[in-house]
């Protein structure tokens, strides 16, 4: 059962990376996209136990770091979506979260993840814009992922309610 | 545990909660444990100067994800071209009339700058008389985008090292120069663009043949997509002037690409120099076709454009 929980994150990252690099720049604003990996992660986060949601994190923000238009220093995805990953585990109660605390938690968790990502690269001497650059893309991130919560994170989060009886919370 | 002992006794019905809710909390050993993976990860990959002991890795994702990215931009290609069907005959009136404008502009614009021009032709005559310029393009088609998340302006390509494809090749498109080629994969290759703050190109005003370095500033949108800045302090670039990259055939970019025009030009006080702003020629928020400048006569599996415009 394990195993096939993480064939299926696994295949639920790779599927969001791909989407996310190769179909939604058509419709960014200003070249910011939902990021589709950490909705996969924090729908994990929510619904498995915590240990498996922390190494998904991880895996989900190496492989980021690592799939080709990706050219910053590697593990800095990494890093976020764990530290994300375990927020998000810290949130989850026993009862099936409400929908305004999966909202919730996707704002968090990408607010958290994509500060984490700009944060790294400041102490990286990464040349990158101004605070305040930085903070928009932030938040238009936030907005972006809150959008396509309701779209991406009820399937997902059945998904791997099914794939661990032990914990399923219906 | 020896502190909790007494809930069992307390209130017995939440017990199986407590323990529900202490299987589920986030190990902070697990924590600790990858974040110092990640960090160890940032470190190897930053002190790894020039070649990153991650470049295998990064090949062995981009070889399994490449082809994906691929198909699934082919997939949706013919969906965006969706919004240009619904555009009403005076948007189309209105793009008629900005076009004859910027012709009627363009037209007086090579009327007045046949001077320049000969110039710049006498010495790109000069110095690629020595050698064989003759680059030949190879098509390729951008797949990925790299998102403004993660801060860095890098684009796929769906032609690789089977293409002919090699790291630091320069990359154009029919308005101008695109980038250069970072790392390549089978099939697809990551192209930095000039736009990344990171990337810096050497360029020429192409009136006064000063030379300067350009740099990219972040920003997808065009009016601020540059910056040059001039090697002589004391000369000013003009504005509307045309910038062509300087390069060498052996370095990453070819010389005689055009860059962009100057918009704006600022003299720093404080540094007692010249900054001017460029707007790329390129549009990047909108790239689709590129080509890859390769030498002439390389293997390719696809058709390669020759530098007099036949197909090999």
């Amino acid at each position: 059962m394990t195993q096939l929980r993480w064939l299926a994150a696994l295949a639920a990252v790779v599927v969001a990376l791909v989407v996310q690099v190769s179909l939604f720049p058509h419709v960014a604003w200003h070249g910011v996209v939902p990021n589709l990996c950490l909705l996969v992660v924090v729908a994990a986060a929510l619904t498995v136990e915590a240990p498996f949601a922390l190494l998904l994190g991880f895996a989900a923000g190496l492989t980021l770091d690592l799939a080709p238009p990706a050219d910053h220093v590697a593990g800095r995805w990494a890093l976020a979506f764990t530290v994300a990953a375990f927020l998000a585990a810290r949130v989850r109660q026993d009862q099936r979260p409400s929908a305004l605390a999966v909202v919730g938690t996707v704002a968090a968790a990408s607010f958290v993840a994509s500060s984490l990502f700009a944060l790294s690269g400041v102490l990286l001497q990464d040349p990158a814009t101004s605070v305040v650059g930085l903070l928009e893309v932030v938040l238009v991130a936030v907005v972006w992922d809150v959008l396509l919560t309701p779209f991406v994170l009820p399937p997902l989060m059945r998904l791997f309610a099914r794939l661990s009886p032990q914990w399923a919370t219906t | 545990m020896g502190a909790f002992g007494g809930h069992d006794g307390r209130e017995r019905r939440w017990t199986g909660l407590d323990r529900l809710e202490s299987r589920n909390r986030p190990p902070r050993s697990l924590l600790v444990a990858l974040v110092l993976a990640s960090i160890t990860m940032i470190t190897l990959d930053v002190s790894g100067d020039g070649s990153s002991p991650l470049d295998p890795a990064r090949r062995v994702v981009g070889e399994a994800l490449g082809p994906a990215e691929a198909g699934v931009a082919a997939a949706v290609r013919p969906f965006t071209t969706v919004p240009a069907w619904f555009r009403s005959k005076g948007d189309l009136a209105d793009q008629v009339r900005d076009l004859e404008a910027s012709n009627a502009e363009l037209r007086g614009q090579v009327e007045l700058a046949g001077f320049d021009r000969n110039r710049l032709e006498q010495y790109d005559g000069l110095t690629t008389a020595a050698e064989d310029l003759g680059s030949a393009l190879v098509p390729a088609r951008v797949v990925a985008l790299g998102s403004r998340q993660s801060q860095s302006f890098t684009v796929t390509i769906d032609a690789g090292s089977e293409a002919g494809i090699g790291p630091d090749m320069t990359v154009v498109n029919n308005d101008g120069l695109v980038g250069r080629v970072l790392r390549v994969t089978r099939s697809t290759a990551t192209v930095l663009l000039v736009i990344d703050p990171d990337s810096t190109v050497g360029g020429r005003v192409g009136s006064s043949m000063e030379i300067g370095f350009v740099t990219g500033s972040g920003s997808l949108r065009q009016e601020s997509g540059l910056d040059l800045r001039l090697v002589d302090d004391a000369s000013v670039p003009a504005r509307d002037d045309t910038v062509v990259t300087w390069g060498s055939t052996t370095g990453p970019y070819a010389p005689g690409v055009p860059i962009g025009t100057i918009t704006e030009v600022y003299s720093s006080l404080r540094e007692a120099s010249q900054r001017a702003v460029v707007k790329p020629f390129v549009d990047f928020s909108a790239l689709d076709v590129v080509g890859v400048m390769v030498p002439s006569g390389m293997q390719s599996d696809r058709a390669v454009i020759e530098a007099d415009g036949s197909l090999r």
